[in-house]
């Protein structure tokens, strides 16, 4: 696979990774300072910094943007950091956390809470991330039972993937009221996200993100090929087992608060390896930062675009990312993938 | 001491090599021939504990390779494959990942293994490259890191398989060196090769593979003299004397007939 890499050296690293966490800050500090209701960014410090908590603007910005905004960057970062995971497990660039079932399996468990228990759709998250780990664990279950090659993960993907969302289609014809809550669920988006539903989800984010940074070197061998990784002494099985189901625990972890929003595991993961190369903890590294400042500005625009409408953040993120990833590929001719 | 006895290993439940009985010994190049198919690569992976053996076994210095766990192999046995994944990384780092089986929580590189790295890659020629990243380096650039990072594994054994394949003859002949002076620092140095004269020539010992089974495993004087290779490739091997050594080469079997035919 041809490259290029803009940033190499020490010094043009340095340059980019301060870059990143300076667009980052960037744009958390307007998806804080905009939207709907303008808010002056020396009353959003006020906010901040504790010296007012009762007013309106405070409440606007602790119940609504504080929450999205951790919810953008949540999302973004366990999203992309997935789909680097999967890609380099696969040894396949096109592969998102959607190929091992999470997104199907979170859609089935959302809609056959939604047809059967009405009442309990205030639990969608939990539903969603449990449907996520249970087709994900089929997945890989099932590849493992055959070896656990690359080619069964896919296929086996591609068929728990089918099967769910056959179960999807089925649930929604039998019982037509469940057509809303998995509509809200497949567009995906942060509105009336709400700190308690956060922190369950934050906190298994963060953790499975300590636990794939701290397994870098793993990736690093595994990319080697899985020949030459056996014979450097990794276990290919057991580590690609592991970082599958960490996977699948970011993506159905971001799934169960933000819905379907598949792109991100995508663009950010491929964009960074063509930035940076691929040593495994500084792509990790970027692709988390990289992924949460896409998604941040993704829902600001989301909201200041139509402004006082707001259009879910879905149909942004592949608006702007698709023409974004296309001039990324088509910059160098001749790019073999 | 590499021991493999009686081994059968293969794919899918079907034994891809039959009661293969040899050793690799410390200070020899051990050259395995055979046609395409023939379980040449197979016995390398079996030896190296990638494939399980459906019958038999290998030892390491006397102890079942079913008692080492996948790092103890990779302490003993370094293996540089046919094919195989080119990450985008400096060479450097490539040539680092050969101490991954020395690494010990956080996994960390440290000096030692950046003094063994830099080593492996003077060794193979390829240290001006250190900062490069091997997407850019030429086929046998790339052959140079690869091998250094099964050098930097620091192992007494060294298996390659096909290393010589789609390299150019200065780079052939730069590789059969390494190997020859790896044999001399006292590892056992297994290639897996397909340019029959370059074994013969090269080798310390021979295995002749054909169908799964090892024909004949001996010096080159004794394979030639044998001329187990001449029918299981289907070719004449002529040896010559010249001013530099010993010379093998090869003709096509009819040749001979189909010029008399000809001259009748």
């Amino acid at each position: 696979m041809k490259s290029w890499r803009i940033f190499s050296t020490r010094y043009s690293k340095s340059i980019f990774w301060f870059g990143l966490v300076l667009l980052l800050l960037a744009a958390t500090a307007l998806s804080l300072w905009t939207g709907s209701v303008a808010l002056s960014p020396a009353r959003v410090l006020d906010v901040l910094t504790g010296k007012d908590t009762s007013s309106t603007a405070a409440r606007i910005i602790f119940y609504s943007r504080l929450p999205r905004t951790c919810a953008a960057f949540l999302a973004g970062a366990a999203l992309a950091v997935a789909g680097m995971v999967i890609q380099t497990v696969l040894n396949n660039p096109l592969a998102s956390p959607g190929v091992i079932g999470v997104n199907s399996g979170a859609g089935f468990a959302v809609a056959l809470v939604c047809a059967v228990f009405p009442a309990a759709r205030q639990y969608t998250p939990l539903v969603a991330l449990s449907g996520a780990l249970i087709a994900a664990l089929l997945v890989t279950g099932l590849s493992w039972r055959t070896g656990a090659s690359r080619i069964t993960v896919v296929l086996a993907g591609v068929a728990i993937s089918a099967l769910f969302g056959a179960g999807i289609d089925a649930v929604v014809t039998l019982v037509p009221e469940a057509l809303d809550g998995v509509a809200d669920f497949r567009v995906g988006g942060f509105t009336g996200v709400t700190m308690a539903r956060l922190v369950p989800a934050g906190g298994l984010i963060f953790v499975s993100l300590a636990v794939v940074l701290s397994l870098a070197r793993q990736m690093d061998v595994l990319r080697l090929g899985s020949d030459t990784a056996q014979s450097l002494g990794l276990c290919v099985g057991v580590v690609r087992f592991v970082l599958l189901f960490l996977a699948a625990v970011l993506a159905g972890a971001a799934v169960s608060f933000c819905g379907l929003m598949g792109f991100v595991g995508l663009i950010i993961p491929n964009t960074m390896r063509r930035l940076l190369g691929e040593g495994s903890l500084e792509l990790t590294a970027a692709s988390a930062l990289g992924g949460a400042f896409f998604v941040i500005v993704c829902d600001v625009l989301s909201r200041i675009l139509f402004a006082p409408f707001e259009i879910p953040v879905g149909i942004i993120l592949a608006f702007a990312g698709a023409p974004f990833f296309l001039w990324l590929l088509l910059r160098q001719k001749g790019v073999r993938v | 001491m590499i021991q493999l006895k009686n081994l059968s290993a293969g794919y899918f439940g079907k034994p891809v090599i039959k009661n293969v009985t040899m050793e690799f010994q410390p200070g020899k190049v051990t050259v395995l021939v055979g046609p395409n198919g023939s379980g040449k690569s197979t016995v390398l992976k079996a030896a190296l504990g990638l494939l399980p053996a459906m019958e038999g076994g290998v030892w390491y210095d006397e102890t079942d390779i079913r008692l080492l766990k996948r790092r103890q192999i990779a302490r003993k046995a370094a293996f540089l494959t046919q094919s195989r994944n080119t990450p985008s990384i400096r060479a450097l780092q490539m040539v680092l990942h050969g101490r991954f089986p020395y690494l010990s929580y956080p996994r960390y590189y440290g000096k030692e293994d950046y003094d063994a790295a830099r080593k492996a890659m003077d060794a193979t020629g390829c240290q001006q490259y250190e900062n490069t990243n091997i997407t850019r380096l030429s086929g046998g650039q790339k052959q140079g890191v690869y091998l250094a990072m099964a050098l930097a594994q620091d192992t007494p054994a060294v298996f390659m398989d096909e290393p010589t394949t789609y390299l150019d003859i200065g780079h052939q002949f730069g590789l059969m060196q390494t190997a020859k002076s790896l044999a001399r620092e006292g590892k056992a140095v297994v290639l897996v090769l397909h340019d029959i004269s370059l074994a013969l020539r090269e080798g310390d010992l021979i295995g002749v593979f054909q169908e799964g089974r090892l024909l004949c495993f001996d010096t080159p004087e004794l394979v030639y003299h044998k001329g187990v290779m001449e029918q299981v490739f289907g070719v004449d091997i002529h040896r010559m004397d010249t001013p530099h050594g010993t010379q093998y080469y090869c003709t096509l079997k009819e040749a001979k007939d189909a010029l008399v035919s000809h001259i009748h």
